[in-house]
Formats: C-alpha cells, structure tokens, sequence
C-alpha cells in the first residue's frame, strides 16, 4: 500500500490522478479468523486497526451489513473532547484524546483534527457550581480545563448574545482548549485503510445473522454469506447492540434513542470554536467548508427509525438563535437521524459477557465519536488478552448489578 | 411528529404534550429486602429495547398529566393502542405482526434509504 505524501501528490498529477490505489481490498471472507469484529463503523474499525498494529494480532475480520462508517460514525457532530468527571470515564476519554493528537500521522491519513476548544456553557448558578467542579475534577486528573465568567466568553465567541438579557443568560462556561472536532468521514476511512494495511480484511455487505455458540463459548457468526469461526467476537454495534446481544440470549441495560443533528448552508468563517449549551440545548460549530453543524437533544422515546422528531428540530433551533442572534436567517442544508444506544448512566459498556470470548463494546450514547480511538485501543486490547483492559473495566455490565454506576449525565452533554 | 390519543382525555393531541416515560408493565419486585443483587439490577437498568412492538408508558404531561401505556412499533412509529394504567394490551407481538408486518417493512426499508 502506497504511502501519502506531497510527493505522491505530484507523481499523481502528473498521470492526472488516474492511477491512486484502492484505499483498501474487498476480501472474500476466509473460513476462520483470530478475532471477528461485528460492525465496521469507527470504533469497530479503530478496534481493528489497533489490534493489528499494536497488539500483532491480524487475522482479524470486520464484518458490516451495510458500509463502513455508515452509521453513526457518519452522523454525528464531530466534536472531540474529554473533560469528563469522574476519573473512570475522564481516564478513557483522555487516553482517547491523547491518540487523536497523533492520529493523522499515525494513520497516514489527514483527520482534519482541529483542537479550536469547546465552551460548555452555565446559565444557572447551579450550572456554574457543576462547572467548578467539574474543571476541578478535570485538572486533578491532568486535564486541561478553566472556567471562564459572562465577560471573558463574550471575547472569546463575540457573536454570542452574553448581555445577560435571554430567557436563560450566559453566566459563563468551562473551556478545554485542547478539545476540538475532526472529520468523521476521515477517522473510518483512515482507520478502515491502516487495519487493511496490516492484513485485516474488510468484508462489507455482510449481515450477521445470529452467533454460534457451544457450550457457553462462541466458535463463530452466521453471516449472510455463510458461517465464519472465530474464537473471540467482538460487538461493536452501537444502536443494533440489543439486537445482536439477543442473539446470544443476553439482555443489555440500553435504550435505543434517535439522536438527530443538522447542517447549515456555508457561510464565511465565522465561529472558531465549538459552543455546547446543556441547559438550552443546543451545540455548534462550523466546518471548514463553512456549514455551521448543529446538535440536538435525543428524542424521548426509543426509536430505531433514523430520523428525528419536529418538536427536537424546534427546540433545538430556539436554542442556537436565543445564544446567536446572527444565525435567525441561516438556512439549513440537511438533518439526519441516527441511532444511539443509551445506557442509565450515559457512560459505554466495554464489557465481557457470559458467553466465553463474546465483548460488547457498546452504550456509547450520544458521545461515541470523541472516543473512537481510545475505545478502538482499549477495546483492542480486551479482546487481545480475553479479559478487560484496566481503563475498560470500570465500564463492566456488572456495574448495573454491583451498583457501582459512573453518573457522567452532567458531563455528556445531551439530556437523556 | 405524531398524534397520541389520551385514554383519559379521550382526545388525540400532538406529542409535544406527551412525555415518555419508559417501559410499561414493568413489575416491582415483591419483596425488595429478599430481592438478590441481579433482580434488584434486573429491575432497576435493564428493559426491553426491541425493533418493532414496544408496550411503553406515557404522561400527558401539558394536558390530565395522568399516566397510561401505550403500545408503540419503534421502527415507524405507528401507534397502534392507548391504554389506561392497570389494563391489559390488546396489541401483541403476534397480532401486531398480522396484516401490519408489510406496512412496517415498507417503512423500515425506506428509512435505510436515508443517507447522512
């Protein structure tokens, strides 16, 4: 596989660009693989890429049903950030952040990160406490994090209305200049060519249909291009997971929500940062190709149909226009709906299962994609060595059964 | 958006009145004290989360704000009953499926066809 380069670059403009190599195979499964991976959006992906490349395990299979990083991983808002509370979560998201600081050079693959800062915005005294302590947390763990007053936010995003005059008046927002956004579209791409590279085969437009279990051990998937044995599988399906957990008779603590976003027109640069409000609800950023990209709370009642309600759009759009004024004429291009598996205390599941060699990596929620390599190497490593990786093993399923929960409701961002 | 009919009201509003509350006929275990760690865990977290017919309860939170169940297919939305607390579906999973599965396979399909 041929490197990126600016000298690849030229070489290939010289013969017009025809000639770029696949950016990765279409294998026709093998009977037998170490180590299957059910779902090929990026975190399934990123599982693989890690698996081979850190932890020499490469006869790896990823199998999709539709295309990869067609899910979630391509309907999402993109922001990247780990300020979360408690130390078991801010622990896995910061690990995740410290690999999105190199990931394009050790993909090989430009992710367009971009670490322009999130502002989370308190507009109650109450929301300014949680943000105290919250920073606090953050700086304890050795996560960068300030808390900023009305008037410092007022310079840092100018066309935001902070005269303390809404409904709900900005009294001031944590800041964490190292968090940012990155293309979603890039981190499956990147991901899905690196494990490619190091020999993982791809098989796309394969469904799997149910989970070959003997003797409380899986020795292999049923697929909708016939049976393929692996000793361990991993699932990592987001919305899907309760169905495929039933395959295997297992019953998961998520609900599956539609979770929708929306994207303007493309307007000159004029908001450098990302603006999240868990109190109006509502998120923001824009692109680098100008469309502002805005996020909405879950729908209240589960849903498998990918779209979301009109209410959710209404109140979504109140909320961006009482904080931006400016944007009351902006239309919007596109809304899309995606699934999110929700789970009672908004944090994943990265768990083994009373199956022997069946992981669930799933119960990512509304905030799945900033985790996406974290997840990948974490995730990565439990399946390599059968059991959990110690930044995973907090996030156990039996933690709905031992009590131990990690309450990140505050920190997730989106009501559940 | 869609239009919820209220057993209690007797009327049919938009949802915007309407908050979910989660899975109806959920049952508290009778006695909690002997209750072992996964039934109590049971109870508390983990509920149904199926791709077609859900039995889920509802508030009419902007109107009565009383409770009552309603059952729900998840992949296209259809209502298919309103019911009060305290009574039983009519709906199942099996006459659910009679006479409606095309209804809702069209839907479904359609809505694999959106693309982000």
């Amino acid at each position: 596989m041929e490197r990126y380069s600016v000298f690849g670059l030229i070489k290939h403009a010289l013969s017009y660009h025809e000639n770029w190599q696949k950016t990765w195979r279409s294998p026709t499964p093998k009977k037998e693989y170490d180590v299957i991976i059910i779902g090929g959006g990026g975190h399934g992906l990123a599982t693989a890429y890690y698996l081979a490349k850190r932890y020499g395990v490469t006869n790896v299979a990823v199998i999709e049903k539709g295309w990869l990083g067609g899910g979630n991983t391509a309907r999402n808002t993109t922001i990247v950030r780990s300020n979360y509370l408690w130390d078991e979560s801010a622990a896995l998201y910061e690990h995740s952040m410290k690999l999105w600081e190199g990931l394009s050079q050790d993909l090989n693959y430009n992710v367009m990160f971009s670490q322009r800062g999130v502002l989370n915005l308190g507009h109650t005294l109450q929301d300014m406490r949680d943000i105290q302590r919250r920073v606090n947390a953050n700086r304890l763990n050795g996560i960068d994090g300030e808390v900023l007053d009305a008037r410092q936010v007022a310079e840092r995003v100018p066309i935001m209305d902070c005269s303390g005059s809404t409904r709900y008046p900005v009294l001031g927002a944590s800041w964490q200049p190292r968090a940012g956004v990155a293309r979603h579209d890039a981190v499956a791409w990147g991901y899905a060519r690196g494990a490619d590279r190091l020999g993982v085969d791809l098989i796309q437009q394969t469904e799997v249909t149910g989970l070959n279990i003997h003797n409380g051990k899986i020795i292999g998937v049923h697929t909708s291009r016939g049976d393929i044995n692996a000793r361990t599988v991993g699932c990592v399906v987001a919305g899907n997971s309760g169905v495929v957990a039933g395959m295997a008779g297992i019953k998961l603590p998520i609900e599956s929500h539609p979770l929708q976003a929306f994207v303007s027109e493309p307007l000159k640069p004029i908001l450098d940062t990302v603006v999240m409000s868990n109190h109006v609800h509502g998120y923001i950023s824009q692109t680098d190709k100008g469309d502002l990209v805005i996020g909405a709370g879950i729908d209240g009642y589960n849903g498998y149909g990918q779209r979301g309600s009109y209410p959710t759009i209404e109140h979504t759009m109140q909320a961006i226009i009482e904080l931006f004024p400016i944007f009351s004429r902006v239309r919007m291009n596109r809304q899309w709906g995606g699934i999110v598996d929700t789970t009672p205390d908004a944090c994943p599941i990265l768990s083994a299962t009373p199956v022997e060699g069946l992981f669930f990596n799933c119960g990512w929620g509304t905030g799945g994609f900033k985790a996406t390599p974290g997840s990948g190497d974490v995730f990565a490593w439990t399946l390599a060595n059968g059991r959990p990786h110690a930044l995973a093993a907090p996030f156990s399923i039996d933690r709905f059964y031992t009590g131990s929960l990690i309450d990140e409701h505050g920190a997730a961002g989106v009501a559940h | 958006m869609f239009y919820i009919h209220c057993p209690y009201c007797a009327e049919r509003r938009s949802e915007e009145e309407f908050h979910c509350v989660g899975q109806a006929h959920i049952q508290r275990p009778e006695n909690p004290e002997a209750a072992s760690d996964r039934e109590w865990g049971d109870y508390l977290f983990f509920r149904d989360n199926p791709r077609g017919l859900h039995q889920e309860m509802w508030v009419h939170a902007a109107g009565c704000r009383k409770f009552f169940n309603v059952a729900r297919n998840t992949v296209s939305y259809e209502i298919l009953e309103t019911y009060r607390m305290g009574e039983q579906a009519s709906v199942t999973a099996g006459t659910a499926a009679h006479g409606r599965e095309g209804q809702v396979e069209q839907v479904h399909k359609k809505v694999q066809g959106v693309r982000a």
